[in-house]
């Protein structure tokens, strides 16, 4: 890997049009910083992307990437680093697109355990569509969909995730640049997928949940006695109602990445000329 | 001496319907007789009527007909199901033993071979071995030497040790001997052997096979009758070739693991039936505008919603040619028999790549659970050819950049096609979205952009439509003036139903169109041609509608959409039946 690698080069020439103070400013920049730190280039790194002003990020960004449908960027990643497991794989979303419409997703990629990094920048808000209700906002938050709110209590993807057998399990914040550019890294090289809910305040549609409140009400997990290799303890501060938190939450040190537990290791995109020898086989089966 | 011999063995669903089926069509297969088998079943797994058809002759036989010589009957319902085929001089073999079989009566003019199948099966070594019993049975009516039986049940039983094998020969001979002792019957059958070697696969198997052979490294899907098949040749089977295979949670990850497979550089593919394709279609547009390649299997049943999942259809053409919002190039290949479903598969990939499109690749349910001979030969790995289009490596990569050093992977080229790089290319880094796109893949608005990009994905079929060959097969009579068309599985009905209507003084020509989009200009045919019918299982005959469009005038239809595959000689009276009615119009 050159270590001649600046995030800028993670950087496109399309100027962000997330609003001035948007979260995801920052949570970007911790993905680049990560990806550059850890001996990543643009050329050996695959961006997928969901749809939602996070989903943008693809745009933003400079690397191989796909921005997908609505909810189905977690397969796309899959599919990626199963077929090329030399490539580097970073998959980002909203909380709509992460926990809404893909939920199903989640938990089946949580499961799998295939190595890439899941970011989901948690605005706790549709913004894309203008400040709907999403699966993270306060049972009582009052939206234009939800006049009384949603009435319903969150979800909470962090338990979502351990229930679903995670192997790494994480919580950052946008603004808290060198805590959250911290944890990316420890999410990319973790052998398995990474999941990180990275708090990245809306400013445009969400009043509750801003920058304040994140920075008045985080508890960083590195203060607390907290050991992450301790599943008990990482159901804990989970299952914790009273307090957010940021740190690395849960990792598991025996993971082993779906690629290397299902021998998935070749570079499938280099094919012979013709059908490979040993097929003719596959007729005589038929006798 | 009949030419060809049809028999079946019927029963409830858990019964062992489909093994002894597919023992004894292996039996005849690697008797160096030609077969073609069909199921009738229900969507259930235990309970229900269902039945393993197996017709089988020296010549090749591509169709079903209205016919059975023997049938080996667990239930009465069996007998019921078929009087309609059964015929003077049948042969029921049945356990009058069995509680269910014993107020059983076989029609008069039918002869009824009663078989204490399971009392037999007991004394070699298990009740399970019944069936085995009834397949001996079969061999000694049909004049079929047993040691072709052997072979098959050491092919089936061998994994798990000499003991069952030899105790199911047992069995088989139990049969046998005791028709031969116990009835005086002869019996017109012979069932000659020769010394070829045929091979014995379905048309799920056969676009499996395609896949393999065509460098296909993964695949994603979602089970659902009658596509799962192709899930389950490929599980166990790709990874000896470096692939890997995903059963993933629904239809919409499995596509959308299939397209990032794809964009890592990988053939990939994934196979479903009607509902899936539902769930895929949203996928379906980013994969088009995306210009990924990717090859969509669609292994039609009879819909809509969740019709009847176990029947035959085809009819979601229009789902495919149209489907999705907005409008983006897609190819739709259909295969018309079960070797072409290997042929059209390697092709499917290779147009993916070459147009860097999704191309769908549509079966249908007769086609793929019925099981057909063919000689080794036809899947001759040597002709496979693998073409991936225009990828650039390092080293040619510099041609397509922007002015400003980005490369283009939505390049404005005069062929429609661009350059493809595959991840890891040095300099190649790009965005793919499903929003439109600028040369670089960069989200635009732009009017003219627009219109650009708009216009390059649709010049890459006018580029297809120039460079492939997209003839139809023909038979029949060249000079013909009716002149018949038909997609899909229908083609070996349709030809044993033009030997039968040559009998009668009756010509017809053939066009069978493997190719639904782009597909061959058939103007010049149906122009030369006094009456055109086109030959489809759906209600509205949705390629008659294309042909129509094509020609701008009216053609004949015959559809069927009982839930039942055409027979040759049925399809025969149809065409018959509307030719008369053209005559008195
Ligand atoms: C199938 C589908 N349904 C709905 C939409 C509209 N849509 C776009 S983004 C979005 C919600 C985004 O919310 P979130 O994922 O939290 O991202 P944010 O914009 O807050 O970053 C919705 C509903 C869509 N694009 N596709
Ligand atoms: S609407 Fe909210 S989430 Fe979207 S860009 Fe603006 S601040 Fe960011």
């Amino acid at each position: 890997m050159s270590s001649d690698i600046r995030f800028t080069d993670f950087k496109s020439d399309k100027q962000p049009t997330w609003c001035p103070g948007c979260g995801d400013f920052g949570t970007m920049n911790g993905m680049m910083k990560g990806l550059a730190e850890t001996g990543n280039d643009p050329d050996n790194t695959f961006v997928v992307a969901g749809i939602g002003c996070s989903g943008k990020i693809g745009t933003y960004m400079h690397s191989y990437a796909l921005h997908g449908v609505h909810g189905r960027a977690l397969p796309v990643g899959t599919g990626v680093k199963m077929a090329r497991p030399d490539i580097e794989v970073m998959v980002a979303g909203g909380d709509g697109d992460g926990y809404s419409i893909g939920a199903g997703h989640f938990v089946h990629a949580v499961r799998r355990n295939v190595d890439m990094t899941y970011v989901v920048m948690d605005n706790r808000i549709y913004g894309l569509t203008k400040g709907q209700a999403s699966p993270t906002s306060r049972e009582d938050f009052e939206t234009s969909t939800s006049p009384d709110g949603p009435k319903q209590p969150p979800v909470n993807p962090h338990a979502l995730a351990l229930a679903s057998g995670a192997t790494f399990i994480a919580q950052s914040f946008s603004s808290d640049a060198l805590r959250h550019q911290e944890i990316i890294q420890e999410a990319i090289e973790h052998d398995g997928f990474g999941f990180v809910n990275v708090y990245s305040p809306c400013v445009t549609f969400n009043d509750v949940d801003t920058y304040d409140y994140f920075r008045d009400s985080l508890v960083d997990l590195k203060e607390e006695d907290h050991d992450p290799t301790d599943r008990e303890d990482a159901k804990d501060v989970i299952l914790d109602n009273e307090k957010e938190h940021q740190g690395v939450i849960y990792r598991d040190e025996s993971s082993v990445p779906y690629h290397e537990q299902h021998g998935v290791d070749e570079d499938m995109s280099v094919l012979p000329d013709g059908a490979p020898e040993s097929a003719t086989d596959l007729v005589r089966e038929f006798y | 001496m009949a030419a060809d011999f049809n028999w079946a063995v019927g029963g409830e669903a858990g019964d062992g319907i489909d093994s002894t089926g597919k023992i004894f069509a292996q039996a005849l297969s690697r008797a160096g007789r030609h077969v073609f088998t069909s199921k009738d079943f229900a969507s259930r797994i235990r309970g229900g009527y269902t039945a393993y058809k197996v017709r089988t002759s020296v010549d090749k036989v591509q169709s079903v007909v209205d016919r059975l010589d023997v049938l080996i009957a667990l239930t009465p319902r069996t007998i019921e199901e078929n009087l309609d085929e059964l015929h003077e001089g049948s042969v029921i073999i049945y356990d009058g033993e069995r509680t269910t079989m014993q107020d059983v009566e076989i029609p008069e003019e039918m002869i009824g071979l009663d078989v204490p199948l399971k009392s037999l099966a007991e004394e070699a070594g298990g009740a399970i071995m019944r069936n085995v019993v009834a397949l001996g049975a079969a061999c000694e009516v049909a004049e079929f030497p047993i040691e072709n039986l052997d072979s098959a049940l050491e092919k089936r039983f061998k994994d798990k040790g000499q003991k069952l094998v030899d105790n199911n020969k047992e069995a088989a001979r139990a049969g046998q001997s005791y028709v031969a002792e116990e009835y005086d019957h002869e019996f017109d059958y012979d069932l000659e052997t020769t010394d070829e070697d045929y091979v014995l696969l379905n048309g799920d198997e056969a676009i499996g096979m395609g896949a393999i052979a065509a460098g296909c490294r993964f695949y994603a899907g979602y089970p659902i009758t009658p596509a799962t098949d192709v899930m389950t040749y490929l599980t166990g089977r790709i990874e000896r070739y470096g692939g890997h295979v995903v059963q993933a949670e629904d239809e919409l990850s499995a596509i959308n693991m299939a397209l990032g497979a794809a964009r890592g550089g990988a053939r990939a593919m994934t196979a479903t039936s009607g509902p899936g394709i539902d769930l895929m279609t949203e996928t379906f547009g980013l994969i088009a505008t995306s210009e990924t390649p990717l090859v969509i299997c669609n292994v039609m049943r009879s819909g809509p919603s969740t019709g009847m999942p176990t029947k035959q259809e085809q009819g979601d053409l229009n789902g495919m040619l149209y489907g999705g919002h907005g409008e983006v190039p897609r190819f739709v290949l259909a295969p018309t028999t079960i070797d072409e479903c290997f042929w059209k598969t390697v092709e499917a990939f290779n147009l993916a790549e070459k147009y860097q499109l999704p191309v769908y690749l549509t079966a249908d349910l007769s086609m793929a659970v019925t099981e057909q001979t063919f000689s080794p030969e036809t899947f001759d790995m040597d002709e496979v050819e693998i073409e991936r289009g225009k990828v650039v490596d390092e080293t040619t990569i510099d041609d397509h950049m922007s002015d400003s050093g980005g490369f283009q992977p939505h390049e404005i080229t005069d062929d429609g096609i661009s350059p493809r790089a595959f991840p890891g290319t040095a300099d190649g880094a790009h965005m793919s979205t499903g929003l439109e796109h600028d040369e670089q893949g960069r989200r635009t608005e732009d009017t003219e952009m627009r219109v650009e990009q708009v216009d390059k994905r649709n010049r890459k079929v006018e580029t297809a439509r120039e460079r492939e060959d997209w003839s139809p097969r023909e038979f029949g009579d060249a000079d013909a003036d009716t002149l018949v068309i038909t997609w899909g599985s229908n083609e070996g009905a349709l030809a044993e139903a033009v030997e039968f209507l040559d009998e009668e003084g009756i010509d017809v020509r053939v066009l069978s169109v493997p190719y639904v989009f782009p597909r061959p200009d058939l103007s010049d045919d149906v122009a030369a041609a006094e009456t055109t019918v086109v030959v489809e299982c759906n209600e509205r005959g949705q390629f008659a509608d294309l042909v129509e469009h094509d020609v701008l005038e009216r053609v004949d239809r015959i559809n069927k959409y009982n839930g039942v595959r055409f027979k040759a000689d049925e399809l025969a009276d149809d065409i018959k039946a509307t030719l008369a009615e053209g005559v008195e119009a």
